[in-house]
């Protein structure tokens, strides 16, 4: 077997400079990612959706194929090189996200998205809550009365599990209330967490405002009750430097598609200590230490929630989309998508009739703004900026709950990633400033 | 550029999502139904109301809140329905169907659809065909109801 060429694949591995990620910069970026030579509508294309799905870097596929090609085998069984290969890829690949999100492999467990991952943390308490695993797992359990908090800005990822495990345990889900502009401080997380609390779940970064929450005082009250935190880091792991231990958080989860990453690949952090205690959400192959006819010992974390054939070559793939980003550097990508999140905020309040929601400008904000037209529907705003080669989100954002807090049914959001330009931005403004005048409301 | 909008937006639609023909709520209707378009939260209610010991229709009111194609799409639909029978609006709305399954092939039938042909090119774009829906469906459940 001839060696691999993996650790020749990163072209961005030549390390730029410490310097804030400049236009230059972005642009010799940018021709890592075909997708954004697109031409839309006649236009070039404008990519403001990276919220929902990041476009990927030529090296993240050729990693994919690169396994595919030389070393494509199921993991964790097998005797042969190409298993050896691939385990070996698989597992180095957890080592490279544990050390992304400063975590060790062992608390790191592949998920199918961040879906999943937050999934198989409630269906777990629920399966505790129902007596399973054991003496170990007893932690866990939630019994009538005990109280669930999220906050009312969740994404509905992070807010219908926890419904679900309230349901099925009789526990009760309370909400952390956010204000007018969707956003909350540590004294309001204070009201709702009480010693009642037994977990206490929130997203890092609003997927619909930037609002960036205050994660080290929820941990410090959660932690004073005893209650367990789940962190939703979809939004800040691709986007900023993130030591979950550091946070002191108990679970986080987060996905591969919105960091450069395939898509069918997500991430579980857990502390070590409580993965091992953990009962499986899902059972069958790959995930047990002994099997009889009538029960089976599950092996350790993080074997023991990775049952059935896992997504590898995804994997080695997310592996290569960190190393990215690493190279480009996680301080540098913040600092740029904070400039240019600024720039649409301040773009966005001078155009009359245009209403942002979060952070007002000049506040700490993630690299994303979602607003709304008036008397112009979400939908006909996405149609209208995607006329012009521009690519929104519309809609709820799945938060349907923030959306009823806020007064809005549907908002347009933008987001922005390392391969934003500040003409993405500048377009982006331009054409909302003439949307209201097209429908007819100015 | 925006020229390629025309298609969608064509100046009749854009009139119709402001004019909003049948918008309001009414007593005792004969038939209601609320739909809703769980992609962007879109939502409309359509009231039918019979002309007294009859099966034709004095008015489909209607209210909620969506894009313009879903609010133009109602007004006319409100506009086109009154007069007819249940049977002769139930015969649109699956030439309405059709029309808007068309992804822009073909020609709408004006005889049939009067109008509502404005929404042929709406057809095209595929994420949209459900807001242009939306109140057809609605109006179609209440005939359901009736029956």
């Amino acid at each position: 077997m001839s060696a691999h060429p993996a650790a020749t694949l990163s072209r961005a591995a030549e390390p730029f400079a410490a310097a804030p990620l400049d236009d230059a910069t972005v642009n010799l970026i940018r021709q890592d990612f075909p997708a954004l030579g697109e031409i839309v509508n006649g236009e070039p294309l404008s990519y403001l959706d990276s919220g929902a799905t990041t476009q990927r870097p030529r090296q993240v596929l050729d990693a994919e194929r690169d396994f595919l090609e030389h070393r494509n085998a199921a993991v964790h069984r097998g005797a042969h090189t190409l298993a050896a290969l691939a385990t070996e890829a698989y597992e180095d690949a957890r080592a490279t996200v544990a050390a992304f999100v400063g975590a060790s492999a062992d608390e790191i467990v592949w998920t199918s998205n961040a879906t999943d991952a937050l999934n198989l943390v409630a269906y777990g308490i629920g399966n505790a809550s129902r007596g399973r695993g054991g003496a170990a797992a007893r932690r866990f359990a939630l019994v009538p009365g005990d109280e669930i908090v999220v906050t009312e800005a969740e994404h509905h990822a992070n807010l219908i599990p926890w419904q679900e495990l309230a349901a099925t345990t009789g526990a009760v889900l309370r909400f952390i209330p956010v204000d007018d502009d969707g956003m909350y401080d540590a004294a309001a997380a204070a009201a709702v967490i009480t010693d009642k609390t037994r977990i206490v779940a929130f997203a890092h970064v609003s997927n619909v405002t930037g609002f960036i929450a205050p994660v080290a005082d929820i941990v410090a009250l959660a932690h004073a009750r005893g209650a367990l935190v789940v962190l939703d880091a979809c939004q800040s792991a691709p986007h900023r430097s993130l030591d979950l231990t550091a946070l002191g958080v108990d679970f986080a989860a987060f996905s591969g598609h919105k960091m450069l990453g395939p898509t069918g690949i997500g991430v579980l952090y857990g502390r070590a200590e409580l993965l091992n205690a953990l009962p499986p959400f899902r059972t069958g192959g790959s995930m047990i230490a002994t099997v009889t006819m009538t029960e089976a010992e599950f092996m350790p974390a993080p074997q023991r929630f990775e049952a059935g054939t896992q997504p590898v070559s995804q994997a080695v793939a997310l592996a290569e989309a960190v190393r990215y980003l690493q190279n480009v550097g996680m301080d540098r990508i913040d600092a740029r998508e904070a400039y240019l999140a600024e720039r649409m905020v301040r773009g966005l309040v001078e155009i009359p009739g245009i209403r942002i929601v979060g952070p007002p400008p000049g506040a700490p904000r993630a690299g994303l703004v979602s607003f709304d037209a008036a008397g112009v529907h979400a939908h006909d705003v996405g149609q209208f900026l995607d006329a012009r080669g521009i690519a929104v989100r519309v809609g709820h954002h799945c938060a349907q709950p923030l959306h009823r807090r806020l007064g809005l049914t549907a908002t347009t959001r933008a987001s922005a990633y390392l391969y934003t330009t500040v003409e993405d931005v500048d377009r982006f403004i331009a054409a909302v400033g003439d949307v209201r005048h097209y429908f007819g409301e100015l | 550029m925006v020229d390629s909008l025309e298609g969608l937006y064509q100046q009749h639609i854009l009139d119709h999502s402001k004019l909003r023909k049948g918008y309001g709520v009414v007593e005792h209707p004969a038939a209601e139904r609320f739909e809703r378009n769980p992609s962007c939260g879109d939502e409309l209610t359509m009231q039918l109301v019979l002309e007294p010991h009859s099966d034709r229709i004095a008015a489909l009111a209607w209210h909620g809140s969506g894009c313009s194609i879903s609010q133009a799409s109602a007004s006319v639909l409100s506009e086109l329905a009154v007069g007819l029978t249940t049977a002769e609006l139930q015969e649109k709305i699956h030439a309405f169907r059709a029309m808007m399954r068309s992804r822009g092939e073909g020609e709408a039938d004006e005889d049939i659809l009067g109008d509502a042909i404005v929404f042929h090119g709406v057809s095209r774009y595929v994420m949209r065909v459900k807001c242009a829906m939306l109140a057809w469906v609605g109006a179609e459940g209440c005939i359901a109801d009736l029956a």
